[in-house]
């Protein structure tokens, strides 16, 4: 059952209505012309650092270290990473560091 | 001409900051791309999704959805559980995004996780206009987006070289961020919050459904918690500027 021309178009808007619907959602429900609820304030500031860990464990979340060898390459590069950004503090040399060593790992070792 | 310096300025402050997205995107979207024109698509197709979805996780997921039978219910289960994460987002993002006039709805149609990382924990330099830094910073990683997913569609299976891990560079994008994060608090309340209910759903819930109730999670420990939080000073009104 392959879709038909119209039905992708239909899918790929839904994906994009969707999509934006999520995004505008907060803007619409506290708009500028008021002043935000003092909660909302709150949890604005203090998700961040959450959601950053959040997006961390997500990037991860297929590298199981209890599973094999999988995990392995990220966790080192994660570390390399780590260990380079709090010896330099250099965004740009902290990436490249890490990800060199995790394609390095990928392709030679595991 | 003060307009344009204005417009100049705020492209100069905001290229740097993107080039980590441009690496994590370039090889993402050529990826995509390929994968696309491999099953079948033509270039149009990974370019419009780039240009109109402007989001990695759904477009790799879309690459299979399209070439199943036609499922108009489920499509939008799978967005809405994959995307509720913009909600977060976007209440993070109301106070600064105030104020920016006729890009506000540009910024917030193609605000990712990206670009969110930049535009949330970026200081705006001294005498850079915040409007204009926001929405170059969106633009170019909307753009990189667009121009890779093109890039890729058209080559499909011809582009040989490898990049397999490339796209660790967004995973070490996030991990420094946390870090930069984590060193400018004084204590860790909701970076743990956050670590603690990812992980706890991610065992519970498996690794495809844990976003939503993590996010569940980290709003009702957030509110639990709201009196010490605030009091450990972390939050102070100018604390991400």
């Amino acid at each position: 059952m392959i879709m038909s021309l119209s039905e992708k178009i239909i899918t790929i808007a839904i994906m994009a209505g969707v999509t934006m619907a999520v995004r505008f959602l907060p803007f619409i429900v506290f708009s500028s012309s008021r002043p935000t609820p003092k909660f909302i304030q709150y949890l604005g500031k203090a998700l961040a650092p959450a959601l950053f860990a959040m997006l961390v464990v997500y990037c991860l979340r297929n590298s199981n270290p209890l599973v094999g060898n999988h995990g392995l390459p990220e966790y080192i590069a994660v570390a390399v990473t780590i260990a380079v950004h709090l010896w330099r503090k250099q965004l740009l040399l902290s990436l490249a560091a890490g990800t060199a060593c995790y394609m390095l790992l990928l392709q030679f070792v595991f | 001409m003060t307009s344009n310096s204005k417009k100049w300025d705020a492209l100069k402050a905001a290229f740097p900051r993107t080039i980590p997205v441009m690496i994590a995107y370039g090889s993402l979207g050529m990826i995509f791309g390929v994968l696309m024109n491999v099953a079948g698509f033509n270039f149009l197709y990974p370019t419009i999704m780039s240009l109109t979805i402007v989001g990695g996780s759904l477009q790799f997921l879309a690459v299979s959805l399209l070439q199943a039978s036609f499922a108009p219910a489920q499509i939008v289960l799978m967005t809405l559980l994959l995307q509720a994460r913009h909600l977060f987002y976007g209440i993070s993002m109301l106070e600064k995004y105030k104020g920016t006039g006729w890009k506000k709805p540009y910024l917030i149609y193609v605000l990712t996780d990206e670009t969110f990382s930049i535009t949330c924990s970026a200081g705006i330099p001294e005498g850079i206009d915040k409007g204009w830094f926001y929405f170059f910073t969106s633009l170019l990683d909307h753009a990189y987006w667009v121009i890779a997913s093109l890039i890729g569609g058209l080559l499909g299976s011809l582009l040989t070289f490898n990049t397999e891990g490339l796209d660790f560079a967004m995973t070490a994008m996030f991990v420094v961020i946390f870090l930069e994060q984590l060193m400018k608090e004084k204590k860790h309340y909701t970076a743990a919050i956050g670590l603690i209910s990812s992980l706890v759903c991610l065992i519970i819930f498996g690794t495809d459904v844990f976003l939503i109730p993590t996010m569940i999670c980290m709003l009702i420990l957030l509110t639990i918690f709201r009196k010490p939080i605030e009091r450990s000073g972390d939050f102070n009104d100018n604390e991400f500027e």
